[in-house]
């Protein structure tokens, strides 16, 4: 039952994410480009998804707990340093470059189209050297934390 | 390349994210954050529900084309060199600012986290930057 609602989250994200176009680079690169093929669709996407998200955690974070685990799992860290900035900086520009991020790219994997898989095979690589670099650091310096996400 | 403005299909389709979003929270209590989701469901402990809910996503396009006919429409805008850098680039950047559009500008902005709305802030702010100077700096 778990799993058939899990699947069903996702069905609704990646049903979600390709009716609003976020999975098309040139849709997603014109919400940027006031200054040129100005496409506002982005805004309502991303607006639309942050309302029903607001409201829906108010709801269910008043809960003891999840319906099918004991606790909830929300992240801690409340760090705002140089790691954070410089790697959202980072991210920025590599979406602003092709225009997919990781969200809007993994639902539409199964339409193959090969600029699709290119993209994500190369971004499972960024995540995976990125991980090993931080936790790298992290074993050389007690202080630091590891990778997490 | 153009795009035509598709308010009510944008919508319809934020809010559906956005519901999803929440079920996952309300079914397991995790954010739904795909670069997070992506990387626990290849290495870590408990890769079982996110290879599910990966598979819901994946799901997501097809069910839509049962729907309206046809798949979503997937136009690059760059050359399959810029794109496989692009795809590092991106990996890293989210794995160390610890979250993306998703992670950062939808979970971490409904719980009014302030690491997730200086995140939100400085990728948004980046993106608009890199995409004025490729097309009205270097293209223009």
């Amino acid at each position: 039952m778990k799993h058939l609602i899990l699947y069903f989250a996702g069905l609704l994200f990646g049903f979600g994410i390709s009716m609003s176009g976020m999975g098309n680079p040139a849709k997603v690169l014109n919400f940027f480009d006031v200054a040129g093929t100005w496409d506002p669709s982005l805004i309502l996407v991303m607006g639309g998804a942050l309302v029903t998200t607001f409201i829906g955690y108010r709801v269910v974070l008043k809960r003891p707990a999840p319906a099918f685990d004991a606790a909830f799992h929300l992240p801690t860290s409340r760090v705002i340093d140089a790691r954070l900035i410089g790697g959202s900086a980072v991210f920025g520009i590599g979406w602003g470059v092709t225009g997919f991020c990781p969200g809007g790219v993994l639902p539409v994997l199964s339409t193959g189209a090969p600029s699709v898989l290119l993209f994500t095979g190369a971004m499972i690589g960024g995540m995976f050297a990125a991980r090993a670099l931080i936790q790298a650091r992290a074993n050389r310096n007690p202080g630091v934390a590891g990778p997490n996400v | 390349m153009e795009t035509e403005f598709t308010p009510l299909a944008s919508l319809i389709g934020g809010l559906l994210i956005g519901v999803g979003t929440v079920l996952l929270m309300w079914t397991r209590g995790n954010v739904f954050g795909a670069t997070g989701i992506l990387s626990g469901a290849l290495v870590g402990p408990d890769r079982g529900w996110r290879l599910t809910l990966l598979a819901g996503m994946i799901s997501g396009p097809w069910v839509y084309k049962l729907a309206t006919g046809a798949l979503p429409a997937v136009q690059p805008t760059v050359g399959m060199g810029v794109m496989v850098l692009g795809g590092v680039i991106v990996g890293m950047g989210a794995t160390y600012g610890s979250g993306c559009t998703s992670g950062h500008g939808v979970c971490g902005m409904a719980r009014l986290s302030p690491r997730s709305i200086v995140a939100t802030l400085v990728f948004m702010v980046m993106t608009g930057v890199t995409v004025y100077v490729i097309r009205h700096v270097v293209g223009g």
